[in-house]
């Protein structure tokens, strides 16, 4: 019974999708508003029903109703609540249902700020997202069906993957995930109804650059906790393998990010709409090639559940969606004309353009050797795998002329400029990438691509925190304002734009920093220990100290207690574990980390005897490597307040251009 | 269009199409130096001397006494698909799955005496798959897929 109910909710979903697209595609063509209001209201029909079937899953998996299937599947009596609650998104069927969930959510919060200023933009868009929500509906309802009726219901189930159990990131790495594909979604409409209304007009490009900012941000800390959880649970020491799980995550944030620094050229100068779109567009279709990879199975991982139907029917939505875009360009891409030219030669406008390149260059190097395994099978049925230097070999280089640009392009002007003009502004800096240099000589970096990462970035950082001051020191000198009320109108006022950008920047080059650093400065031993046996690594002294065992109600632990000595001073003992879950044949690590601010002690058990009181013991001494969870965490904050300034510009008319921020076209 | 509008989009087409050739000779030249190859004794044999330096994931089962343990983490073993078998020399701390009969996945270059030498050695974990007691029945690409999850640094 409370099954149908699921289904019943899934299937009300579907067609309000699915009439609703209808709708809005009539409206778009007879320019009818009577239909527009229609498909709007289906979009809020969608979304309500669809909200409200996955409140009723959470529910079942919280009553333990092992009547429903996905239930069965994943649920268990003994697990912890917050480990019902995010069984909702562990396996394949829950995962779809929780996209559809966010999906309601990003569709009802678009339907709405949409307004009639969009005129005909407005149907077209809506129509695009409901076709999307039509495909997960069907998804839901067919292949992918959580809510399946058990005949012979079970009193207990086997609880989702014990990998998954294991940290508290499980509960919040998803969700920042799919905020960021799904939300792909919002652009991608706005984008193909530019294309079918032929007009990309300020408004729009705003509404679609605001679009873009949401899951962008997401999308920022979802590669990153990928990254952390891979480091916090995986126990092989780092926190990013190319794996091709990882690949997807990262794919369509590089082309989202070019795409936020290509409306700035659009909005500016009025050029490259069709180059912003088809960045937007890519950026979308590749979550969808994300979701393929990772939910069908072709590769395994601790994201592929089962091999099943749904990758075959993701695939042909992939394709429908390649081909409908690529045909909408081509055919309607001239309509967009651009209503001004970029500047040659050094300046600002220049660099956006090589920022573009370089990101879309690092995007097809990371992609082709993604998929290229792929092809070959399906080609040649060999199996096979791309190693990890091919993709440090090709990014490294990729990534530091990016770095290069993000310190040399803000210091540029717009527009052509003088050749002192340009020695004021570039030759400055250049101190604070020497003093970057001689510092990390001084600590014994001899890896040349690290050294120039750390010019690039010292240069950069310099940039960053001059032009994020600049206008607050500019009012300061010429209208002898406090710092405070200086400071006060780029944080409350028209300035917030700007400074959100040196924020994200900030976070970046910390990131550069920390990824330079960490990925080549890294010690690490590998050993087997008798009990009261230690071993050194750098200055620390590690002890074998003793086995202790705890007993949870879903596991049982078997702790390695790691006495822990820096420099000859006791520190706290370090306890990696491996873990043995109830109805799961093996036991699965989990690594210990002492955190620190200038590196992180990495301890993980390989095995564990406990006849002969032996274990097999990895550690690493990671440097740095918190400093990207914190630059993370600045570039989210710079992506959110840009998108709050964006939010506030939509809504309020046009903010007066002060002297810093450009008139909008 | 006046004919300087085309010559324009010719030149952008032909710089266009010259950009993506280098970035194509770059990326396959760059892919073709690191393929890792997922095979078996058997085929490691059939490529013969095209294995010599390549880098390889070679699946099969740990053979019957075959272990030896030697000074700290120092260990060789024997991976055999029923056919054809190999000797392994490895550096690094087996798992705790790792035992005698076991489906593993070991990711090696050949060496000068003919023996593997393992960078990365995996279990095979999948819950679905579980080895075979027969060698000679082993399904290479199930035990490829079900050890592909866990994951270990590479080391070059």
């Amino acid at each position: 019974m409370t099954a149908a109910i699921g289904r019943g909710l899934v299937l009300v979903s579907l067609f309000c999708a699915s009439a609703g697209a209808v709708a809005a595609f009539a409206a778009f063509l007879r320019k009818s508003s009577q239909l527009t209001s229609i498909a709007v209201r289906a979009a809020y029909g969608f979304a309500a029903s669809m909200i409200l079937a996955n409140l009723w899953m959470v529910a079942a998996l919280l009553r333990n109703d092992f009547s429903i299937s996905y239930v069965a599947q994943v649920g268990s009596v003994d697990l912890p609540t917050w480990v019902k609650v995010v069984s909702l998104w562990s396996s394949l069927e829950g995962s779809i249902l929780f996209w559809g969930f966010v999906l309601a959510i990003y569709i009802a919060v678009a339907t709405r700020s949409l307004n009639e200023s969009h005129g005909p933009a407005r149907p077209a868009a809506i129509g695009v997202w409901l076709l999307c929500a039509t495909f997960f509906g069907f998804l839901i309802a067919g292949p992918a069906q959580p809510f399946g009726a058990v005949a012979n219901v079970p009193t207990d189930g086997p609880g989702p993957n014990p990998l998954l159990q294991n940290h508290v990131l499980m509960a919040i790495h998803p969700p920042f995930l799919y905020g960021g594909y799904v939300g792909m979604t919002i652009p991608f409409g706005l984008a193909l109804a530019a294309l079918l209304t032929g007009r990309l007009s300020p408004t729009l490009l705003g509404t679609i650059r605001t679009s873009l900012l949401a899951p962008w941000t997401f999308l920022t800390c979802a590669v990153v906790l990928g990254g952390w959880w891979a480091y916090e649970v995986l126990g092989w020491g780092g926190y990013w393998a190319w794996d091709p799980v990882e690949n997807a995550s990262l794919l369509p944030w590089l082309t989202a990010t070019a795409a936020l620094h290509s409306a700035i050229l659009t909005e500016r100068r009025g050029v490259l709409k069709g180059w912003t779109m088809s960045l937007v567009i890519s950026s979308f279709l590749l979550t969808i090639l994300g979701t393929f990879m990772t939910r069908s199975g072709i590769f395994n991982s601790v994201h592929s559940f089962t091999q099943s139907a749904i990758g075959p029917t993701i695939l042909v939505f992939l394709g429908i969606a390649t081909l409908a875009s690529v045909v909408l360009l081509a055919v309607r891409v001239d309509l967009l004309k651009p209503d001004g030219e970029l500047d040659r030669g050094a300046s600002r406008d220049t660099a956006f353009l090589a920022q573009n390149l370089l990101l879309v260059l690092f995007t097809f190097t990371v992609l082709i050797g993604t998929v290229f395994p792929l092809i070959v099978e399906a080609a040649r049925n060999v199996q096979m795998s791309v190693g990890r230097p091919y993709f440090d070999r090709m990014t490294i280089p990729i990534g530091a002329l990016l770095l290069f640009v993000m310190g040399v392009g803000p210091a540029l002007p717009w527009g052509s400029t003088s050749r002192d003009e340009l020695k004021r502004r570039l030759l400055p800096p250049l101190g604070l990438g020497l003093v970057a240099l001689a510092l990390a000589l001084a600590f014994g970096v001899r890896t040349p691509w690290t050294l120039i990462t750390l010019f690039f970035a010292g240069y950069a950082a310099h940039v960053t925190l001059f032009e994020a001051l600049r206008p607050a020191r500019t009012r300061m000198k010429f209208r002898t304002d406090g710092w405070r009320k200086a400071f006060s109108q780029d944080l409350f006022g028209p300035g917030l734009r700007r400074l959100a950008a040196y924020v994200a920047h900030a976070g970046a080059v910390t990131a550069f920093i920390a990824i330079a650093v960490s990925s080549t400065r890294a010690t690490s031993l590998e050993r087997s220990l008798q009990q009261g046996e230690t071993m050194k690594l750098g200055r620390y002294s590690l002890t074998f100290e003793g086995i202790e065992h705890t007993e949870e109600a879903h596991r049982t632990s078997t702790i390695a207690r790691i006495g822990v000595k820096k420099d000859g001073i006791e520190l706290a003992p370090l306890r990696p574990m491996m873990n043995q879950y109830q109805n799961q044949r093996e036991s699965i690590g989990t690594p210990d980390v002492r955190t620190g601010l200038s590196e992180d002690l990495y301890l993980s058990v390989m095995n564990i005897d406990e006849a002969s009181g032996t274990i097999g013991i990895l550690a690493l001494i990671n440097p740095l490597v918190s400093w990207l969870w914190i630059a993370t965490v600045v570039m989210a904050i710079g992506g959110l307040m840009a998108l709050f300034s964006s939010m506030r510009v939509g809504h309020a008319a046009p903010a007066t251009p002060n002297f810093e921020t450009a008139p909008v076209r | 269009m006046s004919s300087n509008d085309g010559r324009k989009r010719v030149a952008l087409a032909l710089g266009a199409c010259a950009f993506a050739g280098t970035l194509l000779y770059f990326v396959v030249g760059g892919i073709g130096n690191n393929l890792v190859y997922y095979w078996g004794p058997t085929e490691v044999l059939a490529a013969g001397p095209k294995a010599q330096g390549a880098s390889i994931r070679l699946g099969g089962l740990v053979e019957k006494g075959s272990i030896v343990k030697g000074e700290g983490s120092n260990m060789s073993f024997t991976v055999t698909d029923g056919k054809k078998s190999f000797p392994v020399r490895c550096t690094s701390v087996p798992p705790q799955m790792f035992r005698e009969g076991i489906g593993v996945v070991v990711e090696v270059t050949v060496a000068g005496d003919g023996v593997f030498e393992s960078h990365r050695l995996m279990v095979s974990h999948g819950n679905e798959y579980r080895a075979p007691d027969d060698p000679a029945s082993v399904d290479l690409k199930k035990l490829m897929d079900s050890t592909d999850g866990i994951r270990s640094p590479d080391k070059e």
